[in-house]
């Protein structure tokens, strides 16, 4: 039997990219040069986009239902990539939790990407190959984005990692303060079609080698992680992204410009 | 203990530069934009497709070749302005003294006969 993508799939990797793209563009015009406040902004419009693909392929599954109610819809009854994004509550969005923290400084904002950015890699290479139509193509969209990604966080990392006595304290601090997090990646609580064994073995070795050319130690996995993000429990931050990002939708419905 | 709290206005910090005044220093890690101006001055040259030659495009900062060209890429081809991209320090790239226009140039112009123009060229040659 062919492989159907259940709307909480779809929901998931849409919610990903749009909270990561939102916190990223938090970085625009307050990047520490000009060129890298291009680059963020950049990738937080490639996350953006994919965001927006995620949410279209969710919504026409949505769109096909029976129940669709259960999902917010518009004024024509139809779920839609912006009903999505701008009409539910912390508590229907299933991204990691990683994700939604605060940017912290560069070096937070640095390594969280090279984190998700290597998973989403290993992720999107087994989707590209899927066999609905339509996940194979968004992946194998994404896949290019994301390896971009991977190798400018995988610089930074390297270049705080090795810098200034500074630079590599803030480093291992944002190492310290992340790391509690990346086990969610590997729950595959809503069974995603992919190989999680093999994924989490190519993402160690990954990081494990940038975090040798920074000097950080080995990272092992956590034997504790947080926990919860996929099933909508969330950290009081993603509510504040939330506020920001629906305010308009919510106060002004259907506004149109 | 005593602080003086000095507030700088637009316009300020020039004048007190000029005036040779003892400007405080910005505290470098939690004002990361002083980093940047340190960062050397890079020329970048883009391809915009196979076969054409690389064009100068602008220059940008970056702490090394690595970060240049990746700069150079989220900078000046975003909107699909290129396939291949050079950079090269600033600091490296010799130029002819604008001075001298006179005898570099001027003496070019009266030389039409340089031009390959009295050649009749066959249709299927493109690109001369």
């Amino acid at each position: 039997m062919s492989y159907q993508p259940t709307v909480s799939q779809l929901i998931h990797l849409a919610d990903n990219a749009l909270i990561l793209g939102h916190r990223l563009s938090e970085w625009c015009g307050h990047g520490p040069a000009l060129e890298q406040d291009i680059a963020l902004s950049n990738i937080a419009l490639d996350y953006v986009g994919a965001a927006r693909n995620w949410y279209q392929l969710a919504a026409n599954q949505i769109n096909s239902l029976q129940d669709k109610a259960a999902f917010p819809l518009n004024a024509q009854g139809e779920a839609t990539e912006d009903t999505l994004a701008y009409l539910r509550d912390a508590f229907d969005f299933k991204n990691f939790l990683l994700l939604e923290l605060p940017n912290g400084d560069w070096a937070v904002t640095t390594l969280r990407l090279l984190l998700s950015a290597s998973y989403q890699q290993l992720l999107l290479q087994q989707l590209s190959t899927n066999e609905h139509a339509d996940v194979a193509a968004i992946a194998a969209k994404s896949l290019k984005e994301v390896t971009y990604h991977v190798r400018w966080s995988e610089d930074w990392v390297k270049r705080l990692g090795d810098g200034t006595d500074e630079s590599h304290q803030r480093l291992q601090a944002a190492y310290h303060e992340l790391w509690p997090y990346i086990g969610e990646f590997w729950e595959n609580k809503l069974a995603l079609p992919i190989d999680i064994a093999s994924m989490q073995a190519q993402w160690l070795a990954k990081i494990n080698q940038v975090f040798e050319a920074s000097h950080l130690p080995q990272g092992v996995l956590p034997t504790w992680h947080q926990t919860g993000g996929t099933e909508g429990i969330h950290t009081e931050h993603l509510g504040y992204i939330l506020a920001e990002m629906q305010f308009l939708q919510r106060a002004y419905p259907n506004a149109e410009w | 203990m005593n602080t003086t709290i000095r507030i700088l206005r637009y316009g300020d910090y020039d004048a007190m530069q000029k005036a040779g005044s003892n400007i405080p220093a910005t505290n470098s890690s939690n004002h990361a934009t002083s980093t940047a101006p340190e960062w050397p001055l890079w020329e970048v040259f883009v391809r915009s497709k196979q076969g054409l030659d690389h064009k100068h495009v602008g220059s940008l900062h970056a702490a090394d070749a690595a970060m240049a060209i990746e700069n150079a890429r989220d900078v000046y081809t975003r909107r699909q302005e290129g396939v291949s991209i050079w950079v090269v320090e600033s600091k490296y790239i010799h130029a002819s003294n604008p001075d001298e226009a006179d005898s570099f140039y001027e003496p070019a112009s009266d030389k039409v006969y340089r031009h390959p123009t009295f050649y009749d060229l066959p249709e299927a040659i493109k690109h001369m």
